[in-house]
């Protein structure tokens, strides 16, 4: 099971954070440090997978962000990457070749997609058309236009 | 925008709601500013407006507010008291709008957690109300999805009542096969298996059989976590029929993998399973193009099918491939892995890469490094440790230096593990940890100075290559400079202090230990240094007057007869007389350390660099060289017994009789001792410890002087000095003088030292001018030292005996020739004072008598063990001076129970020698590992499917 999910940029800021195991606020926060500090410095022909605190955390870098999942010992790493690799082309597609910006000024809208693929640690939608269909059916819905136009406003 | 008017009222007026900033504008200013302060000033400026806005009676300005608050607390880590985000998020889940109920849903699920629990109950109705399918509308579908993402999220899991009141709602969702459904039901489950299993259970086991791919494949997802190691497998073996049939008829990788999983923990709780899968994992193995698969059939077989031999031969030759991917260090890393849950049972067929995974001891990737290495020491047995430790340490030096330690740690702690049983050749152990000590990067000093010192109490036969190992350590002064290497000087110090009677060449040994560079040493092995030189001299001094009263002045004939060899050392021995030109060359020092000019040579140096050093302020150095010229003082009259040769009978005599008493100070030998011996004798009865201690102290001052250590030895009886005493062949000197004769600059000029006494002969320093004929003869003398190793090491030769704690060969062997009083002084002393003044009247010898009923209970063993204590308890005092820093922990019985090692252990090894030593730690192991199996949820799980 992925017991967290982290997106972090090339100079160590935080673009997305996702827990799916219960930790506290400070626990977070040193998590955050030690990973960036553990996966940032890693070059470019290394190996996908750091092994942490009895974890795994499994990367991969795209242009400027990493994209960190924490899974257990046994879970199976190749799963975890193509599971990142999923989100990533998901993201693509929604906002046509994504970048960091998107994700920094769509932050709930990431989160949605990532919402879609994962729950409780788990791929639950394997299927890219099906994410992409039902992220745009909760964008098509009258009433978020509606919304959004009279909070943009 | 961004200049928001501060509102003067507290409630939010038209205008706030109006020139809202969005979350854009949010961000936008966060990253107009990114130093941490400009940004830190922004986040306290945008929580004081949310503060504001999030208490609008007006829904849309709530969830803009919200809305940034989640934000800033997920990613920033503001200090967001969780109140306000947490109540505005539950009114929110309320609202009509999906896009605000899809907000406080985000909301919820990030920030919640379990220190802030106290809100979520008042959830549980509104997430009720979502589940439930009365909600009708079209956005009943995404409705419910949210709900279940915050039920599967930690913080719902954590709390305690909300599964035991959704749990319900749950079914009819499970029933339609919705995945995030089934997701949500693993995580209740989880959360409260006594609540929910009875509900849950069924339902969830019934989507595995579900028609519909994603339902069953979540099902299995969910069905794997349940089942993951903390937890135990045995509740979901009823399962296996449908997670069969998932297994042979998906398409779906995701669903496969699960499915794997779950049965890799099912296969060794049912053996008949394991027969029935094989097939089709094989099938998957040889079929699948996906690596993800491929890798997790390959976890199965060789973790859950380790019987089935053609399946792991298939796995294996797959790891290999794995292995020799050039370009993926993906798979890389996980061939070896793969191979590393090899059982012993594969051990040559690991053995059979060995080349491929000794290559990726050079990869650039840290984790590959590592588990190539942790295969390779995996791999280590009797036969190849010579190759693999030859072939790890040429690694260290191409290594970085954090990998070149651990490659030392891992060589250290597999040849050390149980007592060295796996090395054979002790000649070679030792010249490989003197090997390792100068490596590069040595950080491992500690541990490999405790080895060598362990090696030599343990092993008799390895002492002369200890000693010579020792000695090149100890004269290569670049080697003073490393401060990872102290211990090992230390050690190395020890042992050609106590060893000193296998020393080729002790004046070359004194020079090495007083070597100018000394002063970098730390003061505990500044002490250990002059403790050895104390040991060498008065081992030196022994043979001398021995020799002196054995052939009075034959010595001297037989000096005159090596003399001729050399003209210079002849020129000197003739000048010996004159006091002015003691010129003593140090050719002709070396010729025969035992001379009377050796010795002299070997005095002046002492008092020269030793002499100083009794004003240091470090209480361990100035005792040690208070020590050691009080020695050389009382010895000086060596001098005048020269000129006199044997003038009269009297005064050798008295010197004989001085230096043998030195002599029988440090003759005594000492071997390893339990850790737990102190445990091991019984207090007597009558003993309070803290009710007499106070008598104690007037002993205790008497001789504080002997530092507690943490070593403790007991004395058994050591031959006779003169039958070890091999010819000392003059190796003639070494390095040490090649490199006193190029940086003679930074070697002190002896004999300018202000407070050496007047009267005695002023030491020379004429080594660099007059050694030319010995650097010929030691070139020579030293490849003949090399062509007589190499000999050696190629020689087969059966394993020399390792001396361990509590076999019955040990203790056999120590038995007959321990001539160890059976009542010593000192103890029974203690003993008295610790019974207090009415004990006195027994005597010690009853005491032990005690002590010998408690074993007798105990142990059929008992005399053995006695012995053993009784050796323990009456270590000479004349010993007690003696003192390392070394910490001697490795001794087998560390770890274990002090009650289950008190006899017991020693039985069970008598009967089955050195297996026993296995089966006890598999029975250990065991132990430990079946303990954790047992936890309450099983039971209910268990109960529900019967």
């Amino acid at each position: 099971m992925i017991n967290f999910v982290l997106l972090i940029s090339r100079q160590g800021k935080v673009r997305l954070t996702k827990w799916y195991s219960p930790y506290t606020q400070k626990e977070r926060t040193k998590i955050i440090r030690e990973l960036s500090g553990l996966i940032l410095t890693r070059g470019p022909k290394l190996c996908n997978f750091v092994e942490w605190r009895g974890y795994k955390v499994i990367y991969r870098r795209y242009a400027s962000l990493y994209f960190c999942m924490c899974i257990d010992a046994d879970d199976n790493e190749l799963e975890v990457l193509e599971i990142i690799h999923h989100f990533v082309e998901i993201l693509d597609r929604y906002f046509g070749s994504v970048c960091e910006l998107d994700l920094i000024f769509n932050f709930h809208k990431a989160y949605y997609i990532l919402d879609e693929i994962l729950i409780a640690g788990e791929l639950q939608e394997s299927s890219k058309k099906n994410v992409a269909r039902l992220i745009a059916a909760q964008a098509c819905n009258p009433h978020i236009w509606l919304t959004y136009l009279f909070v943009f406003a | 925008m961004a200049s928001t008017p501060p509102a003067p009222a507290v409630a939010p007026s038209l205008v706030d709601t109006l020139f809202q900033r969005s979350l854009n504008d949010l961000v936008k200013s966060l990253r107009a500013d990114p130093s941490a302060a400009g940004e830190a000033a922004a986040v306290a400026r945008a929580l004081s407006e949310i503060h504001r806005e999030i208490r609008a009676p007006d829904a849309a300005t709530k969830s803009v507010a919200l809305q940034k608050l989640a934000y800033l607390s997920s990613l920033h880590f503001a200090p967001v008291g969780s109140h306000p985000l947490a109540f505005a998020a539950i009114e929110l889940l309320a609202s009509p709008h999906l896009p605000h109920k899809h907000l406080a849903y985000l909301a919820a699920s990030l920030s919640l957690h379990p220190a802030s629990l106290s809100l979520l109950p008042l959830a549980t109705h509104q997430l009720h109300k979502d589940l439930s399918p009365s909600a009708g509308a079209a956005h009943q579908q995404h409705v419910s999805a949210l709900a279940f993402q915050l039920l599967a999220s930690p913080a719902a899991t954590a709390a305690p009542d909300l599964p035991v009141h959704l749990a319900h709602d749950l079914v009819q969702h499970l029933a339609r096969g919705s995945p995030r459904a089934i997701a949500a039901a693993a995580r209740v489950i989880a959360a409260s298996p006594s609540a929910a299993v009875p509900v849950l259970f069924k339902p969830l086991a019934a989507c595995l059989a579900s028609p519909d791919p994603r339902a069953s494949t979540a099902a299995a997802a969910a069905f794997c976590d349940l089942s993951a190691p903390p937890a135990d497998a045995t509740p979901f073996l009823p399962l296996a029929p449908d997670l069969y049939n998932l297994l042979t008829t998906s398409r779906s990788n995701w669903a496969l993998i699960k499915v794997l999983k779950v049965f890799a923990r099912l296969a060794p709780l049912e053996p008949r399973l394991a027969a029935r899968i094989v097939d089709p994992v094989c099938q998957l193995l040889t079929r699948s193009s996906a690596m993800s698969l491929t890798f997790e059939c390959i976890r199965t077989v060789l973790t859950a099918l380790p019987a089935h031999d053609a399946a792991v031969r298939l796995a294996i030759g797959k790891a290999k491939e794995f292995i020799a991917a050039a370009d993926d260090p993906n798979l890389r890393y996980l061939g070896l892995l793969a191979l590393g849950m090899l059982g012993p049972a594969y051990a040559s067929t690991v053995n059979d890469c060995r080349d491929a995974i000794a290559k990726s001891l050079g990869d650039a990737d840290t984790n590959i490094r590592q588990e190539a290495l942790h295969l390779i020491m995996g791999m280590v047995n009797e036969n190849n440790v010579v190759d693999i430790a030859g072939m790890l340490i040429s690694h260290v030096a191409k290594s970085d230096p954090e990998f070149a330690n651990d490659i030392l740690g891992a060589v250290l702690a597999a040849c050390g593990h149980n007592v060295y049983e796996m090395v054979v050749d002790f000649d070679w152990y030792v010249s490989l940890l003197a090997d390792m000590a100068r490596t590069l990067h040595c950080a491992q000093g500690d541990e490999i100075g405790r080895q060598l010192v362990d090696v030599g109490l343990r092993v008799q036969d390895a002492r002369p290559e200890l000693v010579r190992s020792a000695r090149t350590l100890l004269i290569d002064p670049a080697l003073l400079g490393n401060h990872f290497l102290f211990p090992v000087l230390s050690a190395a110090a020890w042992i050609s202090g106590e060893y000193v009677d296998l020393t080729k060449d002790p004046v070359e040994l004194v020079e090495a230990l007083l070597q100018p560079r000394t002063s970098l040493l730390p003061i505990s092995v500044r002490a250990v240094y002059i403790h050895a030189v104390f040991k060498v001299i008065t081992w030196c001094f022994s043979v001398y007057v021995g020799r002196l009263g054995d052939s009075g002045m034959a010595m001297d004939v037989m000096f005159d007869r090596l003399a001729p060899d050399q003209t210079v050392s002849l020129d000197s021995n003739v000048a010996l007389g004159s006091g002015e030109e003691q010129d003593i060359g140090a050719s002709t020092v070396r010729k025969d350390p035992f001379s009377h000019e050796s010795i002299l040579y070997m005095i002046d140096l002492i008092q020269t660099t030793v002499g100083p050093l009794i004003n240091c302020n470090e209480v361990e150095v100035q005792e040690r060289a208070h020590n050691l010229i009080g020695f050389v003082h009382l010895v000086r009259e060596i001098q005048e017994l020269n000129k006199r040769k044997v003038a009269d009978g009297d005064e050798p005599s008295r010197l004989k009789e001085l230096v043998k008493t030195m002599r029988t100070v440090f003759c005594q030998e000492l071997g390893p001792v339990s850790v737990n011996a102190q445990m091991k004798v019984a207090p007597p009865d009558g003993l309070i410890l803290n009710e007499n201690l106070v008598e104690l102290a007037g002993m205790v001052s008497e001789d504080d002087t002997t530092p507690s250590t943490s070593i403790f030895f007991y004395p058994c009886s050591r031959h006779s000095v003169d039958t070890r005493d091999e010819p000392a062949v003059s190796i003639g000197s070494s390095s040490l003088s090649e490199h006193r004769k190029r940086h003679g600059l930074f070697y002190l000029q002896t004999g300018k030292t202000e407070d050496e006494p007047n009267d005695y002969p002023q030491a020379n320093d004429s080594l660099p001018s007059s050694s030319n004929n010995s650097v010929i003869n030691d070139d020579k003398s030293k490849t003949a030292e090399l062509v007589f190793a190499g000999k050696k090491s190629t020689a087969t030769k059966s394993r020399p005996k390792v001396v361990k704690l509590d076999t019955e060969d040990f203790l056999s062997s120590v038995m007959p020739s321990a001539n160890v009083p059976k009542e010593d002084p000192l103890s029974g002393a203690l003993r008295d004072v610790l019974l207090g003044s009415d004990a006195k009247a027994l005597s010690s010898q009853r005491a032990s008598d005690i002590n010998l009923e408690g074993m007798l209970n105990k142990t059929s063993s008992n005399e053995s063990s006695s012995h053993l204590i009784e050796n323990l308890g009456s270590y000479p005092a004349s010993r007690s001076s003696r003192t390392t820093s070394k910490q001697q922990n490795d001794d087998k019985e560390k770890g274990t129970n002090p009650r289950e090692s008190d006899g017991k252990e020693p039985r069970k090894h008598r009967s089955s020698g050195r297996s026993g030593h296995r089966q006890g730690k598999h029975k250990h192991r065991e132990k430990s590992s079946t303990q954790p199996d047992t936890i309450p949820q099983a039971s209910v799980i268990q109960d529900f499917l019967l």
